[in-house]
Protein backbone atom coordinates (compact mmCIF):
# COMPACT_ATOMS: atom_id res chain seq x y z
CA UNK A 1 0.00 0.00 0.00
CA UNK A 2 2.79 2.11 1.05
CA UNK A 3 4.09 1.40 -2.18
CA UNK A 4 1.68 2.15 -4.49
CA UNK A 5 1.10 5.82 -2.80
CA UNK A 6 5.06 6.36 -3.29
CA UNK A 7 4.53 6.11 -6.78
CA UNK A 8 1.56 8.00 -6.86
CA UNK A 9 2.70 10.80 -5.45
CA UNK A 10 5.93 10.50 -7.79
CA UNK A 11 3.96 10.31 -11.34
CA UNK A 12 2.20 13.47 -10.22
CA UNK A 13 4.95 15.23 -9.17
CA UNK A 14 6.52 14.69 -12.42
CA UNK A 15 3.35 15.55 -14.21
CA UNK A 16 3.41 19.02 -12.40
CA UNK A 17 6.95 20.64 -13.87
CA UNK A 18 7.52 18.19 -16.75
CA UNK A 19 10.12 20.26 -18.46
CA UNK A 20 11.98 20.83 -15.11
CA UNK A 21 12.35 16.67 -15.02
CA UNK A 22 12.52 16.22 -18.78
CA UNK A 23 16.53 15.29 -19.68
CA UNK A 24 16.30 15.89 -22.81
CA UNK A 25 15.19 19.12 -22.24
CA UNK A 26 17.47 19.97 -19.78
CA UNK A 27 20.41 19.04 -21.57
CA UNK A 28 19.25 20.59 -24.63
CA UNK A 29 18.98 23.89 -22.94
CA UNK A 30 22.74 23.27 -21.50
CA UNK A 31 24.27 22.74 -24.97
CA UNK A 32 22.22 25.49 -26.29
CA UNK A 33 23.02 27.84 -23.41
CA UNK A 34 26.81 26.88 -23.78
CA UNK A 35 26.89 27.85 -27.66
CA UNK A 36 25.33 31.23 -26.75
CA UNK A 37 28.09 31.74 -24.57
CA UNK A 38 30.31 30.41 -26.80
CA UNK A 39 29.23 32.53 -29.65
CA UNK A 40 28.70 35.76 -27.27
CA UNK A 41 32.45 35.65 -26.20
CA UNK A 42 33.42 35.53 -29.94
CA UNK A 43 31.57 38.56 -30.42
CA UNK A 44 32.70 40.66 -27.61
CA UNK A 45 36.43 39.61 -27.10
CA UNK A 46 37.26 37.50 -29.48
CA UNK A 47 40.94 36.15 -29.15
CA UNK A 48 41.90 36.76 -32.20
CA UNK A 49 41.03 39.25 -36.00
CA UNK A 50 39.34 35.63 -37.58
CA UNK A 51 40.30 37.02 -40.66
CA UNK A 52 44.21 38.40 -39.87
CA UNK A 53 46.63 36.21 -42.00
CA UNK A 54 49.25 35.15 -39.97
CA UNK A 55 52.13 33.18 -42.47
CA UNK A 56 54.10 32.18 -39.38
CA UNK A 57 50.80 30.61 -37.81
CA UNK A 58 50.29 28.47 -40.98
CA UNK A 59 48.55 25.17 -39.72
CA UNK A 60 50.29 25.60 -35.78
CA UNK A 61 48.68 22.50 -34.17
CA UNK A 62 46.81 23.30 -30.83
CA UNK A 63 48.90 25.21 -28.22
CA UNK A 64 47.80 27.77 -25.22
CA UNK A 65 48.09 31.02 -27.97
CA UNK A 66 45.87 29.27 -30.33
CA UNK A 67 43.62 26.32 -28.49
CA UNK A 68 42.27 25.04 -31.60
CA UNK A 69 45.56 25.59 -33.88
CA UNK A 70 45.74 27.88 -36.95
CA UNK A 71 44.34 27.37 -40.50
CA UNK A 72 46.23 27.11 -43.54
CA UNK A 73 46.38 31.07 -43.86
CA UNK A 74 47.68 31.48 -40.29
CA UNK A 75 44.17 32.40 -38.83
CA UNK A 76 42.99 31.52 -35.33
CA UNK A 77 40.44 28.47 -35.79
CA UNK A 78 39.09 29.36 -32.58
CA UNK A 79 38.07 32.53 -33.55
CA UNK A 80 36.44 31.79 -36.60
CA UNK A 81 34.67 28.55 -35.45
CA UNK A 82 33.55 31.33 -32.78
CA UNK A 83 32.79 34.18 -35.69
CA UNK A 84 31.73 31.01 -37.71
CA UNK A 85 28.66 29.95 -35.21
CA UNK A 86 27.13 33.30 -34.72
CA UNK A 87 27.32 33.46 -38.75
CA UNK A 88 25.04 30.14 -38.94
CA UNK A 89 23.32 31.13 -36.01
CA UNK A 90 22.43 34.13 -37.34
CA UNK A 91 21.17 32.87 -40.72
CA UNK A 92 19.59 30.05 -38.73
CA UNK A 93 17.60 32.40 -36.69
CA UNK A 94 16.63 34.37 -39.88
CA UNK A 95 15.38 31.66 -41.63
CA UNK A 96 13.09 30.30 -38.84
CA UNK A 97 11.63 33.61 -38.52
CA UNK A 98 10.74 34.64 -41.96
CA UNK A 99 9.75 30.86 -42.46
CA UNK A 100 7.24 31.09 -38.97
CA UNK A 101 6.25 34.07 -39.73
CA UNK A 102 4.61 33.78 -43.06
CA UNK A 103 4.12 29.90 -42.41
CA UNK A 104 1.55 30.94 -39.38
CA UNK A 105 0.28 33.78 -41.78
CA UNK A 106 -0.73 31.27 -44.38
CA UNK A 107 -1.42 28.39 -42.29
CA UNK A 108 -3.84 30.52 -40.38
CA UNK A 109 -5.36 31.91 -43.48
CA UNK A 110 -5.95 28.26 -45.24
CA UNK A 111 -6.62 26.57 -42.29
CA UNK A 112 -9.71 28.89 -40.66
CA UNK A 113 -10.77 29.91 -43.86
CA UNK A 114 -10.56 27.35 -46.64
CA UNK A 115 -12.66 27.28 -49.63
CA UNK A 116 -11.00 29.20 -52.55
CA UNK A 117 -7.94 31.09 -50.40
CA UNK A 118 -6.91 27.30 -49.27
CA UNK A 119 -7.23 25.57 -52.27
CA UNK A 120 -4.86 28.93 -54.11
CA UNK A 121 -2.45 28.99 -50.95
CA UNK A 122 -2.21 25.06 -50.77
CA UNK A 123 -1.47 24.38 -54.26
CA UNK A 124 1.31 27.09 -54.11
CA UNK A 125 2.59 25.73 -51.15
CA UNK A 126 2.31 22.49 -52.92
CA UNK A 127 4.87 23.30 -55.22
CA UNK A 128 6.97 24.86 -53.61
CA UNK A 129 7.00 21.76 -50.99
CA UNK A 130 7.48 19.56 -54.25
CA UNK A 131 11.43 20.47 -54.70
CA UNK A 132 14.04 19.91 -52.21
CA UNK A 133 14.65 22.95 -49.98
CA UNK A 134 18.66 23.49 -50.69
CA UNK A 135 17.43 22.99 -54.23
CA UNK A 136 15.04 25.61 -54.04
CA UNK A 137 17.54 27.40 -52.26
CA UNK A 138 19.99 27.13 -54.79
CA UNK A 139 17.12 29.07 -57.01
CA UNK A 140 16.62 31.62 -54.93
CA UNK A 141 20.40 31.85 -54.88
CA UNK A 142 20.75 32.15 -58.37
CA UNK A 143 18.17 35.12 -58.84
CA UNK A 144 19.08 36.88 -55.80
CA UNK A 145 23.36 36.43 -55.79
CA UNK A 146 25.31 34.83 -53.32
CA UNK A 147 26.11 36.32 -49.25
CA UNK A 148 24.33 36.26 -46.09
CA UNK A 149 21.23 37.74 -46.62
CA UNK A 150 20.35 36.41 -49.84
CA UNK A 151 21.11 33.03 -48.47
CA UNK A 152 18.29 33.54 -45.33
CA UNK A 153 15.88 34.81 -47.78
CA UNK A 154 15.83 31.86 -49.85
CA UNK A 155 15.95 29.47 -47.23
CA UNK A 156 13.04 31.14 -45.38
CA UNK A 157 11.46 31.44 -48.42
CA UNK A 158 11.88 27.41 -48.99
CA UNK A 159 11.23 27.09 -45.36
CA UNK A 160 7.47 28.53 -45.56
CA UNK A 161 5.86 25.52 -46.74
CA UNK A 162 6.44 22.73 -43.82
CA UNK A 163 5.58 25.51 -41.41
CA UNK A 164 2.10 26.66 -43.14
CA UNK A 165 1.07 22.85 -43.44
CA UNK A 166 1.80 22.29 -39.70
CA UNK A 167 0.30 25.14 -38.57
CA UNK A 168 -2.79 25.11 -40.88
CA UNK A 169 -3.46 21.06 -39.75
CA UNK A 170 -3.85 22.90 -36.30
CA UNK A 171 -5.92 25.76 -37.33
CA UNK A 172 -8.08 22.62 -39.08
CA UNK A 173 -8.83 20.97 -35.81
CA UNK A 174 -8.98 24.19 -33.72
CA UNK A 175 -11.16 25.69 -35.54
CA UNK A 176 -14.62 23.31 -35.06
CA UNK A 177 -13.85 23.58 -31.55
CA UNK A 178 -16.45 25.52 -29.46
CA UNK A 179 -14.42 27.11 -27.56
CA UNK A 180 -13.63 29.31 -31.33
CA UNK A 181 -17.95 29.23 -31.84
CA UNK A 182 -18.07 30.87 -28.42
CA UNK A 183 -15.50 32.81 -29.38
CA UNK A 184 -17.51 34.00 -32.43
CA UNK A 185 -20.50 34.32 -30.36
CA UNK A 186 -19.06 36.79 -28.73
CA UNK A 187 -18.62 38.60 -31.59
CA UNK A 188 -14.74 38.64 -31.86
CA UNK A 189 -13.24 39.30 -34.84
CA UNK A 190 -11.65 37.07 -37.34
CA UNK A 191 -8.26 38.39 -36.77
CA UNK A 192 -9.11 38.20 -33.28
CA UNK A 193 -10.07 34.76 -33.43
CA UNK A 194 -6.95 33.35 -35.10
CA UNK A 195 -4.58 35.25 -33.19
CA UNK A 196 -5.43 35.45 -30.07
CA UNK A 197 -7.47 32.30 -29.59
CA UNK A 198 -6.47 29.99 -31.88
CA UNK A 199 -2.70 30.40 -32.52
CA UNK A 200 -1.70 30.33 -28.37
CA UNK A 201 -3.00 26.54 -28.35
CA UNK A 202 -0.44 25.80 -31.22
CA UNK A 203 2.04 26.34 -29.08
CA UNK A 204 3.35 22.79 -28.32
CA UNK A 205 3.64 21.69 -31.71
CA UNK A 206 4.37 25.17 -33.10
CA UNK A 207 7.68 25.33 -30.71
CA UNK A 208 9.24 21.76 -31.48
CA UNK A 209 8.66 22.48 -35.19
CA UNK A 210 10.34 25.81 -34.88
CA UNK A 211 13.49 24.23 -32.93
CA UNK A 212 13.32 21.12 -35.75
CA UNK A 213 12.79 23.87 -38.90
CA UNK A 214 16.44 26.19 -36.72
CA UNK A 215 18.21 22.41 -37.00
CA UNK A 216 17.21 22.29 -40.97
CA UNK A 217 18.27 25.64 -41.21
CA UNK A 218 21.58 24.88 -39.18
CA UNK A 219 22.40 22.37 -41.91
CA UNK A 220 20.96 24.05 -44.63
CA UNK A 221 23.32 27.03 -44.33
CA UNK A 222 26.06 25.26 -43.53
CA UNK A 223 25.79 23.05 -46.84
CA UNK A 224 25.14 26.28 -48.86
CA UNK A 225 28.09 27.60 -47.48
CA UNK A 226 30.24 24.26 -48.36
CA UNK A 227 29.01 24.80 -51.62
CA UNK A 228 30.20 28.01 -51.59
CA UNK A 229 27.32 29.88 -51.94
CA UNK A 230 26.59 30.90 -48.43
CA UNK A 231 28.44 33.33 -46.27
CA UNK A 232 31.75 35.01 -48.97
CA UNK A 233 35.49 34.82 -48.16
CA UNK A 234 36.68 36.17 -46.01
CA UNK A 235 33.98 36.12 -43.35
CA UNK A 236 34.38 32.63 -41.45
CA UNK A 237 31.16 30.04 -41.89
CA UNK A 238 30.81 26.89 -40.38
CA UNK A 239 29.95 24.98 -43.89
CA UNK A 240 32.79 26.86 -45.53
CA UNK A 241 35.05 25.74 -42.86
CA UNK A 242 34.43 22.27 -43.80
CA UNK A 243 34.65 22.65 -47.19
CA UNK A 244 38.17 23.90 -47.12
CA UNK A 245 39.51 21.89 -44.16
CA UNK A 246 38.57 18.83 -46.42
CA UNK A 247 41.73 19.69 -48.65
CA UNK A 248 43.93 19.45 -45.47
CA UNK A 249 42.23 16.31 -43.40
CA UNK A 250 45.48 14.67 -43.29
CA UNK A 251 47.57 17.12 -42.75
CA UNK A 252 45.53 19.56 -39.59
CA UNK A 253 42.39 17.20 -38.77
CA UNK A 254 41.74 19.67 -35.99
CA UNK A 255 40.99 22.16 -39.02
CA UNK A 256 37.75 20.12 -39.66
CA UNK A 257 37.16 18.70 -36.58
CA UNK A 258 36.45 21.75 -34.35
CA UNK A 259 33.99 23.87 -36.70
CA UNK A 260 32.59 19.87 -37.22
CA UNK A 261 31.66 19.68 -33.82
CA UNK A 262 29.88 23.31 -33.55
CA UNK A 263 27.72 22.26 -36.22
CA UNK A 264 27.28 19.09 -34.14
CA UNK A 265 26.58 20.84 -30.60
CA UNK A 266 23.84 23.55 -32.42
CA UNK A 267 22.05 20.78 -33.78
CA UNK A 268 22.52 18.42 -31.30
CA UNK A 269 21.10 21.31 -28.55
CA UNK A 270 17.99 21.97 -30.35
CA UNK A 271 17.09 18.34 -31.04
CA UNK A 272 17.14 17.60 -27.47
CA UNK A 273 15.26 20.44 -26.60
CA UNK A 274 12.49 19.72 -29.25
CA UNK A 275 12.13 16.08 -28.65
CA UNK A 276 11.37 17.56 -25.02
CA UNK A 277 8.92 19.98 -25.69
CA UNK A 278 7.49 17.54 -28.06
CA UNK A 279 7.19 14.96 -25.54
CA UNK A 280 5.98 17.49 -22.81
CA UNK B 1 -47.97 35.08 -23.08
CA UNK B 2 -50.01 37.84 -25.32
CA UNK B 3 -48.47 40.62 -22.65
CA UNK B 4 -45.28 39.68 -23.37
CA UNK B 5 -43.22 41.01 -26.14
CA UNK B 6 -42.19 38.92 -28.99
CA UNK B 7 -38.25 39.02 -29.12
CA UNK B 8 -37.69 36.28 -31.94
CA UNK B 9 -39.32 35.34 -34.78
CA UNK B 10 -38.62 32.10 -37.00
CA UNK B 11 -40.23 30.79 -39.82
CA UNK B 12 -40.10 28.54 -42.36
CA UNK B 13 -36.62 27.78 -41.71
CA UNK B 14 -35.11 24.83 -44.17
CA UNK B 15 -31.38 24.03 -43.50
CA UNK B 16 -29.77 21.80 -46.54
CA UNK B 17 -26.44 20.58 -46.79
CA UNK B 18 -24.54 20.72 -49.43
CA UNK B 19 -20.96 19.15 -48.91
CA UNK B 20 -22.21 15.75 -50.29
CA UNK B 21 -23.22 14.78 -54.14
CA UNK B 22 -26.90 14.53 -52.85
CA UNK B 23 -28.00 17.90 -50.85
CA UNK B 24 -29.14 16.61 -47.90
CA UNK B 25 -31.93 18.81 -45.83
CA UNK B 26 -31.62 18.72 -41.69
CA UNK B 27 -34.35 21.18 -40.93
CA UNK B 28 -37.57 21.59 -42.74
CA UNK B 29 -40.19 24.78 -42.43
CA UNK B 30 -38.57 25.69 -38.41
CA UNK B 31 -40.91 27.77 -36.80
CA UNK B 32 -40.24 29.56 -33.45
CA UNK B 33 -41.97 32.42 -32.03
CA UNK B 34 -39.79 33.77 -28.35
CA UNK B 35 -41.18 36.00 -26.22
CA UNK B 36 -39.34 37.88 -23.88
CA UNK B 37 -38.37 36.08 -20.40
CA UNK B 38 -39.77 32.81 -21.21
CA UNK B 39 -38.08 28.99 -21.47
CA UNK B 40 -38.52 27.09 -24.49
CA UNK B 41 -37.78 23.32 -24.83
CA UNK B 42 -36.49 22.21 -27.51
CA UNK B 43 -36.45 18.25 -27.70
CA UNK B 44 -35.94 15.12 -29.50
CA UNK B 45 -33.91 12.52 -30.60
CA UNK B 46 -29.74 12.84 -32.03
CA UNK B 47 -30.04 13.96 -35.17
CA UNK B 48 -33.49 15.55 -35.72
CA UNK B 49 -32.49 18.80 -36.17
CA UNK B 50 -32.37 20.61 -32.66
CA UNK B 51 -28.90 21.67 -32.82
CA UNK B 52 -29.00 22.71 -36.18
CA UNK B 53 -31.58 24.95 -35.88
CA UNK B 54 -30.43 26.59 -32.77
CA UNK B 55 -26.62 27.16 -34.20
CA UNK B 56 -28.74 29.04 -37.20
CA UNK B 57 -30.31 31.42 -34.67
CA UNK B 58 -27.27 32.09 -33.11
CA UNK B 59 -25.93 33.12 -36.39
CA UNK B 60 -22.96 30.14 -36.25
CA UNK B 61 -23.84 27.90 -39.21
CA UNK B 62 -20.98 27.73 -42.16
CA UNK B 63 -21.60 30.09 -45.15
CA UNK B 64 -20.48 27.48 -47.29
CA UNK B 65 -21.44 23.89 -48.51
CA UNK B 66 -25.29 25.47 -47.10
CA UNK B 67 -28.27 26.46 -48.02
CA UNK B 68 -30.95 28.06 -45.43
CA UNK B 69 -33.86 29.50 -46.24
CA UNK B 70 -36.84 31.58 -44.32
CA UNK B 71 -35.84 34.36 -41.73
CA UNK B 72 -35.36 34.63 -38.29
CA UNK B 73 -36.28 37.75 -37.12
CA UNK B 74 -34.52 39.41 -34.22
CA UNK B 75 -35.89 43.21 -33.66
CA UNK B 76 -36.29 43.99 -37.64
CA UNK B 77 -33.08 42.43 -38.46
CA UNK B 78 -32.92 39.10 -40.84
CA UNK B 79 -30.47 37.20 -38.24
CA UNK B 80 -30.01 34.91 -40.95
CA UNK B 81 -29.38 36.89 -44.16
CA UNK B 82 -27.89 39.98 -42.78
CA UNK B 83 -24.20 41.40 -43.21
CA UNK B 84 -21.60 39.94 -40.80
CA UNK B 85 -20.52 42.61 -39.15
CA UNK B 86 -24.35 43.48 -38.36
CA UNK B 87 -24.56 40.09 -37.04
CA UNK B 88 -21.32 40.65 -34.65
CA UNK B 89 -22.63 43.54 -32.51
CA UNK B 90 -26.23 40.75 -31.81
CA UNK B 91 -23.52 37.90 -31.01
CA UNK B 92 -22.45 38.09 -27.91
CA UNK B 93 -24.53 41.28 -26.85
CA UNK B 94 -27.99 39.62 -26.83
CA UNK B 95 -27.64 36.24 -28.09
CA UNK B 96 -25.33 33.91 -25.73
CA UNK B 97 -24.49 30.02 -25.98
CA UNK B 98 -23.56 27.31 -23.75
CA UNK B 99 -21.95 23.78 -25.78
CA UNK B 100 -22.93 20.63 -24.42
CA UNK B 101 -19.14 19.40 -23.43
CA UNK B 102 -17.93 21.90 -20.90
CA UNK B 103 -14.25 20.76 -21.92
CA UNK B 104 -13.94 21.63 -25.20
CA UNK B 105 -15.72 25.27 -24.99
CA UNK B 106 -13.22 26.74 -23.14
CA UNK B 107 -10.03 27.93 -24.45
CA UNK B 108 -7.46 25.60 -22.36
CA UNK B 109 -4.76 28.39 -22.65
CA UNK B 110 -6.48 31.19 -20.87
CA UNK B 111 -7.40 31.83 -17.20
CA UNK B 112 -10.98 31.71 -16.33
CA UNK B 113 -11.05 35.45 -15.62
CA UNK B 114 -9.84 36.27 -19.29
CA UNK B 115 -12.41 34.11 -20.75
CA UNK B 116 -15.30 35.45 -18.79
CA UNK B 117 -13.88 39.12 -19.45
CA UNK B 118 -13.66 39.02 -23.21
CA UNK B 119 -16.91 39.78 -24.49
CA UNK B 120 -16.78 42.67 -22.00
CA UNK B 121 -13.34 43.94 -23.91
CA UNK B 122 -15.42 43.18 -27.48
CA UNK B 123 -18.34 44.91 -26.66
CA UNK B 124 -18.13 47.52 -23.88
CA UNK B 125 -15.38 49.98 -23.02
CA UNK B 126 -15.45 49.77 -19.03
CA UNK B 127 -12.60 50.08 -17.01
CA UNK B 128 -10.73 46.92 -15.52
CA UNK B 129 -11.99 47.70 -12.16
CA UNK B 130 -15.25 47.74 -13.54
CA UNK B 131 -15.23 44.60 -15.80
CA UNK B 132 -13.37 42.77 -12.76
CA UNK B 133 -16.58 43.77 -10.68
CA UNK B 134 -18.65 42.42 -13.03
CA UNK B 135 -16.83 39.27 -13.99
CA UNK B 136 -17.00 38.25 -10.24
CA UNK B 137 -21.11 39.15 -10.41
CA UNK B 138 -21.37 37.04 -12.76
CA UNK B 139 -19.07 34.48 -11.49
CA UNK B 140 -21.35 34.90 -8.00
CA UNK B 141 -24.48 34.53 -10.12
CA UNK B 142 -23.60 31.05 -11.21
CA UNK B 143 -22.87 29.90 -7.54
CA UNK B 144 -19.46 29.05 -7.59
CA UNK B 145 -17.65 28.76 -4.50
CA UNK B 146 -14.92 30.69 -4.62
CA UNK B 147 -15.10 32.82 -8.12
CA UNK B 148 -12.18 34.75 -6.72
CA UNK B 149 -10.14 31.39 -6.94
CA UNK B 150 -11.78 30.21 -10.18
CA UNK B 151 -10.66 33.19 -12.15
CA UNK B 152 -7.41 32.54 -11.37
CA UNK B 153 -7.83 28.88 -12.15
CA UNK B 154 -7.34 27.08 -16.07
CA UNK B 155 -10.17 25.46 -17.63
CA UNK B 156 -8.40 21.47 -17.09
CA UNK B 157 -8.30 22.45 -13.41
CA UNK B 158 -12.09 22.68 -13.18
CA UNK B 159 -14.84 20.18 -13.14
CA UNK B 160 -17.71 19.63 -15.71
CA UNK B 161 -19.98 21.47 -13.59
CA UNK B 162 -18.03 24.20 -12.31
CA UNK B 163 -16.74 24.48 -16.16
CA UNK B 164 -20.63 24.48 -17.42
CA UNK B 165 -21.12 27.19 -14.50
CA UNK B 166 -18.63 29.24 -16.20
CA UNK B 167 -19.71 29.33 -19.61
CA UNK B 168 -23.35 30.14 -18.43
CA UNK B 169 -21.20 33.38 -16.74
CA UNK B 170 -19.59 34.16 -19.94
CA UNK B 171 -22.68 33.59 -22.21
CA UNK B 172 -24.79 35.90 -19.18
CA UNK B 173 -22.45 38.33 -18.75
CA UNK B 174 -23.80 41.12 -21.49
CA UNK B 175 -26.97 40.25 -20.26
CA UNK B 176 -28.51 38.56 -23.23
CA UNK B 177 -32.13 38.92 -24.36
CA UNK B 178 -31.74 34.93 -25.45
CA UNK B 179 -29.35 32.47 -24.12
CA UNK B 180 -29.26 29.21 -25.94
CA UNK B 181 -28.53 26.50 -23.89
CA UNK B 182 -27.43 23.27 -26.14
CA UNK B 183 -27.91 20.02 -24.39
CA UNK B 184 -25.81 22.07 -21.67
CA UNK B 185 -26.85 18.94 -19.18
CA UNK B 186 -25.93 15.58 -20.81
CA UNK B 187 -22.14 15.71 -20.20
CA UNK B 188 -22.94 16.10 -16.67
CA UNK B 189 -23.81 13.68 -13.43
CA UNK B 190 -27.27 13.68 -12.40
CA UNK B 191 -26.85 15.85 -9.14
CA UNK B 192 -24.74 18.46 -11.59
CA UNK B 193 -27.55 18.65 -13.68
CA UNK B 194 -29.92 19.72 -11.17
CA UNK B 195 -27.88 21.99 -10.05
CA UNK B 196 -27.43 24.12 -13.66
CA UNK B 197 -30.64 23.82 -14.16
CA UNK B 198 -31.84 26.07 -11.32
CA UNK B 199 -28.74 28.01 -11.71
CA UNK B 200 -31.01 28.67 -15.47
CA UNK B 201 -34.25 29.37 -13.84
CA UNK B 202 -33.11 31.70 -11.42
CA UNK B 203 -30.74 33.66 -14.39
CA UNK B 204 -34.34 33.79 -16.00
CA UNK B 205 -36.14 34.89 -13.40
CA UNK B 206 -33.35 37.47 -12.17
CA UNK B 207 -32.20 39.06 -16.03
CA UNK B 208 -35.80 38.13 -17.49
CA UNK B 209 -33.32 35.96 -20.46
CA UNK B 210 -35.12 33.85 -22.37
CA UNK B 211 -33.64 31.02 -22.66
CA UNK B 212 -33.85 28.22 -25.83
CA UNK B 213 -33.38 24.80 -23.85
CA UNK B 214 -32.47 22.16 -26.59
CA UNK B 215 -32.06 18.55 -24.46
CA UNK B 216 -33.64 15.18 -24.96
CA UNK B 217 -33.71 14.96 -21.26
CA UNK B 218 -37.66 15.40 -21.35
CA UNK B 219 -37.43 15.13 -17.12
CA UNK B 220 -35.55 18.05 -17.08
CA UNK B 221 -37.77 20.04 -20.07
CA UNK B 222 -40.90 19.18 -18.20
CA UNK B 223 -39.11 20.77 -14.82
CA UNK B 224 -37.72 24.11 -16.98
CA UNK B 225 -39.92 24.71 -20.14
CA UNK B 226 -43.03 26.72 -20.18
CA UNK B 227 -43.18 25.74 -23.74
CA UNK B 228 -41.83 22.76 -26.26
CA UNK B 229 -41.41 22.07 -29.58
CA UNK B 230 -41.01 18.11 -29.90
CA UNK B 231 -38.48 17.64 -33.58
CA UNK B 232 -38.15 14.39 -35.30
CA UNK B 233 -35.79 14.12 -38.49
CA UNK B 234 -36.04 17.95 -39.31
CA UNK B 235 -39.50 18.33 -38.72
CA UNK B 236 -41.16 19.89 -35.79
CA UNK B 237 -44.16 17.25 -34.79
CA UNK B 238 -45.55 18.89 -32.10
CA UNK B 239 -45.46 22.08 -29.96
CA UNK B 240 -47.36 23.43 -27.62
CA UNK B 241 -47.53 24.29 -23.32
CA UNK B 242 -45.81 21.82 -21.23
CA UNK B 243 -48.15 20.94 -19.39
CA UNK B 244 -50.34 19.68 -22.28
CA UNK B 245 -48.04 17.77 -24.19
CA UNK B 246 -47.03 15.86 -21.23
CA UNK B 247 -50.34 15.22 -19.97
CA UNK B 248 -51.57 14.91 -23.19
CA UNK B 249 -49.59 14.15 -25.98
CA UNK B 250 -51.22 13.71 -29.69
CA UNK B 251 -48.37 12.57 -31.87
CA UNK B 252 -47.15 8.66 -31.29
CA UNK B 253 -43.69 9.86 -31.22
CA UNK B 254 -43.86 12.13 -28.31
CA UNK B 255 -46.04 9.21 -26.50
CA UNK B 256 -42.91 7.37 -27.02
CA UNK B 257 -40.61 9.92 -25.83
CA UNK B 258 -42.26 10.56 -22.58
CA UNK B 259 -42.90 7.13 -22.04
CA UNK B 260 -38.77 6.82 -22.03
CA UNK B 261 -38.72 9.48 -19.20
CA UNK B 262 -37.29 7.82 -16.22
CA UNK B 263 -38.72 9.21 -13.41
CA UNK B 264 -36.63 11.36 -10.93
CA UNK B 265 -37.15 14.12 -8.98
CA UNK B 266 -34.84 16.94 -7.61
CA UNK B 267 -37.29 20.16 -6.29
Amino acid sequence: MKINNYIFVKDISLKKNSLKNNRNFIAGSIIVVFMMIFMLVGMIASPYDPTAIDSSAKFQGMSLAHWFGCDNFGRDILSRVMEGTYATFKVAFGTVIIGTLFGIIVGALTGYYGGLIDEILMRINDSIFAFPSILLALLFISLLGAGTYQVTLALGIAFIPSFARIVRAEFLKAKNMDYVKVAKLMGASDFRIIFIHILPNTYTVLLSSIMIGFNNAVLAEASMSFLGIGVQPPDPSLGRMLSEAQIYLAKAPNYALFPGVAIILLILGFSLMADGIGRD
Amino acid sequence: MEDKKLILKVTDLNIEFHDHLIPETVVFDFDLDLYEGEIVGLVGESGSGKSMSAMAIAGLLDRKHMNKRGSIDYDGIDLLNCKRDKLRTIQGNDIGIIFQEPLTSLNPVYRIYDQVEEPLRIHTSLTKEERYEKVLKALKDVELDDPELVMKQYPHELSGGMRQRVMIATAMIMEPKILIADEPTTALDVTIQAQIVKVLKKLNKEHGTAIIFISHDLSLVEKLCERVLVMKSGYIVESGLTKDIFNNPKEEYTKKLISAIPRIDFD
